[in-house]
């Protein structure tokens, strides 16, 4: 998690913000590349960490036996609150 | 069929479908009534966070903000998205984890303590009130613009709207109606940026068109940015892409703005809420990862929109002469958001960087709902846009309302005066104080009162400065006691609140704007929209 969260630093608020000139000097496609982390690419990244850590929790919660079952299937009423 | 007669359509249709959900899914328990039974899949549960996230404000005036800032206008885009990478990696998972009904609820059993319950209900109540009365505010105004009704009017159809399907349908009816407000406003967003991307770049996806040639107009061959940043230089304009240039905000605005943001975002209680509605903190991840792909389906479209919307601006207006205008600009003239002064006299709109010598101002909000006219896409179109703006506007102010109704009766009458409260008179409870938060938001819709900016920018410094250190404390740090809980949340909030006017750029923008709205009532609906934008330029 302290990694995802690394990454989510350095492509919002270096990529982006900080390092923002130097990487204009480069371009993707049509795009200067700080510019494009800003507006495009932070996002992206953004959404992809999300998904790794959904994906690599499920991974550790299967590890260690504490799978919670499927995410779409409602509790019964019992289990309401007591979790 | 005229655009008129076209919204008409689209949103009796839209309108209809929202109320057809409602009374499929009303609800007859307080589990129902507060989390949906805590049976929405996560896939739904992205869906309607994206709907209850994004308001009239994303929805309509940030692409416009997005077309006058350039690179600046990054601090909406990566603080309202990068919010939820906080959402999903430290908060949602584990609020869901613990199992409660609200907010309060989870600060007071975590810090043991009934006052850090008491004050976290007052902040949300407080947050959700100020939140919604710009939405009431919204949907007027949508109202009035595409369908020639009064303002008021429009509030009172959006009240009769929410009063509805919160009040019958409770968090379930608000889920299911948020889901499809979703699929009618992203289709609304998508449509009209696919349509003028297709035209101007031959690239159906904004995304790679915002970074390609264009194909049509005077620019014809040269690729879209550097036009861009051409056209700003030589109107004596900062150039678009270009980030610490003069006339632009510094990197340490940059940096504590995006920040504030973020966290603001992470803090939101009708956001967080909505993970309690998934059955467990597995789906709690899940579903934070789908409402950031929502989100950002909407989030990466934007400046693609603001840098097409700004070279069709500039193309069609810049050096023609005011008698050939087209027909949008006079309607958009009407409403005073659009302003020629000719000043040199010769009846040609020039529009330039240097105040002395331009001669054009338009308002930033107009540029979504003007897009379509100005890139002359069909009627249905722009009646698509005006549905798009309701269900923004209504699917956040739904979920708001849920927030204050659930505080009122769960948080105060339930666990302060009356802790035997059986569950048909909580449930009822809590629809009378939906009803009544609903009428209350309809009121102040209706008769927005002045201070508004400084309510709504407390608003969100409260939501930023007391909820997110105050739940991330509670979650990661054991050692936090509830002295510490109560005594963080006022002060905290001033302090975070000087620290960032401190380092951000004082609200300079904001108090032109607000001496605008004071000084021309036909324009005061624009500052609604721009309310939570506002919040943030204050600090």
């Amino acid at each position: 998690m302290a990694a995802l969260l690394s990454l989510w630093f350095v492509v919002s608020y270096l990529l982006g913000i900080v390092f923002v000139e130097p990487l204009n000097q480069f371009s993707l496609g049509g795009f200067p590349l700080g510019f494009w982390f800003a507006q495009q690419g932070s996002i992206f990244f953004f959404i992809i960490l999300t998904f790794v850590y959904a994906f690599g929790m499920d991974r550790i919660d299967r590890r260690h036996g504490v799978n919670e079952g499927p995410a779409s299937i409602p509790p019964t009423s019992t289990s309401e609150t007591t979790e | 069929m005229s655009i008129q007669g076209w919204t008409y359509l689209l949103v009796g249709l839209t309108f209809s479908v929202y109320i057809g959900i409602a009374i499929w899914s009303r609800v007859q328990s307080t589990s129902g009534f507060y989390v949906a039974g805590r049976g929405v899949h996560p896939l739904a549960n992205g869906m309607a966070t994206a709907a209850d996230w994004m308001s009239a404000a994303s929805f309509i005036s940030m692409a416009g903000l997005i077309s006058f800032m350039g690179y600046t206008g990054a601090i909406y885009l990566m603080g309202w998205t990068g919010g939820y990478v906080l959402l999903a990696l430290l908060l949602a998972p584990y609020l869901r984890k613990y199992g409660r009904y609200t907010i309060p609820e989870f600060v007071g059993d975590r810090y043991y303590s009934q006052t850090a319950r008491v004050i976290a209900v007052f902040c949300a109540i407080f947050v959700s009130f100020t939140y919604v009365a710009g939405q009431m505010r919204g949907v007027g105004v949508v109202f009035s613009r595409f369908l020639e009704v009064d303002v008021n009017v429009g509030v009172l159809i959006g009240v009769g709207m929410v009063f509805f399907y919160a009040v019958v349908g409770g968090m379930r009816g608000i889920t299911y109606t948020q889901v499809a407000q979703f699929c009618v406003l992203i289709v609304a967003y998508l449509i009209p940026a696919v349509a003028i991307s297709w035209k101007m770049t031959g690239w159906a996806v904004p995304q790679i068109g915002f970074g390609s040639t264009l194909i049509e107009g005077q620019y014809a061959g040269m690729a879209l940015l550097e036009t861009l940043d051409a056209i700003h230089r030589d109107l004596g304009l900062p150039e678009y892409t270009g980030a610490w240039v003069n006339g632009k905000k510094s990197m340490v605005d940059v940096l504590a703005i995006t920040m504030a943001l973020m966290v603001g975002t992470a803090g939101l209680p009708h956001v967080l809420i909505r993970f309690y509605t998934v059955p467990n903190s597995r789906a709690a991840r899940w579903s934070a990862m789908w409402a950031l792909i929502f989100i950002g389906l909407l989030y990466t479209t934007a400046p693609a929109v603001s840098a097409f919307a700004r070279v069709n601006m500039i193309e069609t207006l810049n050096e023609q002469a005011y008698s050939n205008a087209p027909p949008w600009f006079k309607s958009w003239e009407e409403t005073g958001l659009i302003v020629f002064t000719d000043r040199n006299g010769d009846g040609v709109i020039q529009y330039r960087g240097n105040p002395d010598s331009n001669e054009l101002s338009v308002d930033r909000d107009i540029m979504v709902l003007a897009n379509p006219e100005i890139a002359k896409l069909p009627a249905w179109v722009v009646a698509l846009v005006a549905a798009g703006g309701l269900a923004a506007a209504l699917s956040t102010a739904a979920g708001l309302l849920l927030v204050i109704s659930a505080s009122v009766s769960h948080d105060l009458l339930k666990s302060v005066w009356w802790k035997t409260m059986p569950q048909n008179v909580e449930l009822r409870m809590a629809r009378i104080s939906a009803a009544f938060a609903v009428i209350v938001a309809g009121v102040l819709g209706i008769y927005p009162p002045g201070f508004v900016a400084q309510v709504v920018a407390f608003a969100f410094g409260l939501a930023a400065a007391s909820f997110f250190p105050i739940l991330l404390l509670g979650i990661f740090d054991k050692r936090t006691t509830k002295e510490g809980a109560v005594a963080g949340y006022a002060p905290g909030d001033w302090i975070h609140r000087s620290l960032y006017h401190l380092v951000s750029f004082c609200g300079s923008h904001s108090y032109r704007r607000s001496v605008v709205v004071r000084n021309q009532p036909r324009r005061y609906w624009i500052y609604w929209y721009g309310a939570e934008l506002h919040s943030c330029h204050h600090r």
